[in-house]
């Protein structure tokens, strides 16, 4: 039911307890955090295929590598800075270059992990993996996509990392809904400007189009849930549509989405683009509202970004 | 192998492939000799000897696997696999050259024979426990194998995968540390000490094998058959060697870890080899 406040990862584990009846070649790794990152629901229906790796992140890392070249389909999850950062170099050399079947399924990203703290908050996760040759990345919307987003890992062949967050967040995608890895999606069309997000701020984008409407300005939002491959048609299509471009992220607004939609514009079709995301700093304790506030990633802050960004029109 | 080779045999593959790894180096300009040298005589016992491989199906089912956890021994392993008939000798002249399969450091499956890619040191043992875990759970029985460095062991991520190996008995896995005391800087024990190494991995609940002489190929031999008939643990066997063994001038010499021969080096070197080659 759209509107209904869903965790992502709730949907990832229920993905991978699927994963477990129909893929015998799913094995699903986990560094102590099975309750949090939802693995446990794997750990239930299939515990012969779940791998308890301790607190040692990289080793989990090596080991899903051996495993995958011996043909499995490895899932390994942990929180999103340490799954992209504690074993980046791990990743970097057994998994993506090798092009190995691991795919590195990242929680609790971005600032929405809250009381926590900045140790705890990914800001530059999908920064540092969309560097990675043969490392597809996937910030998926909600937790209905989540799901398919988890079956369409578990088919491709090679290294991936998804992202999502903590929180329970409103879904926007219908129950059973088809991902297509590298497919951006229009969820609203407008003219006047394009909101490029992805994860939660795709729903905050949605507000911010709807703000944007009661001051007369029409917003497209798209949902980029591949950050890599980047859907550049996509991106080219909506700025050719309406001149200017707004991306929305809950992550740096360096490297990551912000930078991507960037560069592919500078290089084809020069547009004026404006960032959302936090800016060259860490996040700090608070609730997961405040800490958006404070840190310029509500609705409002979007919608101002849009209107900034259409003044700078030629 | 159709014959079993004796140990005056393998001996003497070993001093080829010493002769090799000085050629394939030499050529390059580059490369680590030194470390590949020193465990030249297990990896004849391994390729000619212990392992179940097939060269004209290097990925079959049920092989045994290979894991060069110290990349930068590249050399060694490409003269094994070469030697062995995994590709043509000649093409260790390739070694490290623009276009090559002989990269620097081992490319995963580039080269017939090679399993994973290696040489960011500390990985190679957990990337060795996954293949043992998923053998045991798709109920294999193939052996794996993993060469580690002793300067490497430093690496934390080592003993991470120690404790793992253990957790889940990986009594399939056999790790060999090519203990020759000599890294980049100079001496193991100054640089970081490892000792009492037999000790640390026993606290880690491992089989402990040795140390050995690791240039005596009966005793390399005895090792590796007492490794595979462990029960519920995993075994590692600890090899005494000297770095840069059978060529005099770079025995013991950190210098030869990551530095090829020049012409006069290059020349003395192929004759003591040569003297011993059968």
């Amino acid at each position: 039911m759209s509107g209904e406040k869903l965790a992502q990862r709730s949907y990832y584990g229920k993905a991978l307890a699927k994963l477990a009846e129909t893929n015998p070649n799913v094995v699903v790794f986990d560094a102590d955090l099975a309750g949090s990152t939802k693995t446990s629901s794997f750990q239930k229906v299939a515990p012969e295929r779940f791998i308890q790796a301790g607190i040692a992140e990289s080793n989990m890392i090596g080991v899903a590598s051996g495993m995958a070249v011996s043909g499995k389909v490895a899932f390994a999850s942990t929180f999103g800075v340490f799954a992209s950062g504690r074993c980046w170099e791990q990743i970097r050399m057994a998994v993506a270059y090798p092009n190995l079947n691991v795919k590195v399924v990242a929680t609790h990203c971005g600032l929405s992990v809250g009381p926590d703290g900045a140790t705890h908050q990914a800001l530059e996760d999908i920064a540092i993996m969309r560097t990675l040759p043969n490392m597809t990345v996937i910030v998926p919307c909600d937790a209905h996509e989540t799901y398919a987003a988890t079956l369409a890992l578990a088919e491709h062949n090679g290294p991936a990392y998804m992202r999502m967050g903590r929180s329970e967040f409103p879904v926007i995608k219908e129950e059973g809904c088809k991902f297509q890895i590298g497919k951006a999606e229009v969820i609203r069309e407008g003219k006047d400007v394009s909101i490029i997000a992805c994860g939660q701020m795709v729903q905050t984008s949605l507000e911010a189009a709807d703000i944007l409407e009661k001051e007369g300005i029409s917003a497209e939002v798209v949902n980029m849930a591949t950050i890599k491959p980047l859907d550049t048609e996509a991106i080219i299509a909506t700025a050719k549509k309406t001149g200017a471009v707004v991306t929305a992220e809950e992550h740096s607004i360096i490297g990551g989405l912000g930078s991507a939609v960037a560069e592919c514009l500078a290089e084809s079709l020069p547009t004026p683009v404006g960032r959302v995301g936090t800016k060259d700093t860490f996040g700090e304790s608070g609730e997961a509202e405040e800490l958006l506030v404070k840190y310029g990633l509500t609705a409002q802050d979007v919608a101002a970004k849009a209107k900034e960004t259409i003044n700078k029109k030629s | 192998m159709a014959e079993q080779l004796n140990v005056d045999e393998l001996q003497n593959i070993a001093n080829k492939m010493r002769l090799d790894v000085i050629e394939m180096t030499t050529e390059a300009g580059s490369g680590h000799p030194g470390g590949s040298l020193s465990a030249a005589d297990l990896m004849a016992a391994l390729y000619f000897r212990v392992m179940n491989i097939d060269p004209a199906d290097p990925y079959k089912d049920d092989r045994d696997r290979f894991i060069l956890s110290k990349g930068h021994a590249a050399p060694i392993l490409y003269a094994a696999l070469a030697e062995r008939g995994y590709f043509p000798v000649e093409e260790l002249k390739t070694l490290r050259k623009l276009g090559t399969r002989l990269q620097g450091h081992p490319a995963y499956r580039d080269v017939p024979g090679v399993e994973v890619s290696t040489g960011s040191l500390g990985q190679g043992l957990s990337i060795a426990c996954g293949i043992a875990l998923a053998g045991k759970m798709d109920k294999k029985d193939y052996k794996t194998y993993c060469l580690l460095g002793d300067g490497e062991l430093q690496e934390g991520q080592n003993w991470e995968a120690a404790m793992l190996a253990r957790a889940y008995g990986l009594n399939n896995l056999i790790a060999i540390v090519d203990r020759n005391r000599l890294q980049i800087s100079g001496n193991t024990e100054e640089v970081m000490g490892l000792d009492p190494l037999p000790e640390k991995f026993k606290a880690f609940g491992w089989n402990v094998v040795g140390p050995i002489d690791g240039h005596h190929i009966r005793q390399i031999l005895d090792a590796l058959d007492k490794a595979a008939r462990s029960k519920k643990s995993p075994t590692v066997i600890i090899l005494n060697t000297v770095k840069g063994k059978g060529v005099s001038f770079m025995e013991n010499n950190a210098g030869f870890h990551g530095k090829s021969c020049n012409p006069e080096e290059y020349a003395k070197a192929v004759e003591e080899l040569k003297a011993v080659i059968r």
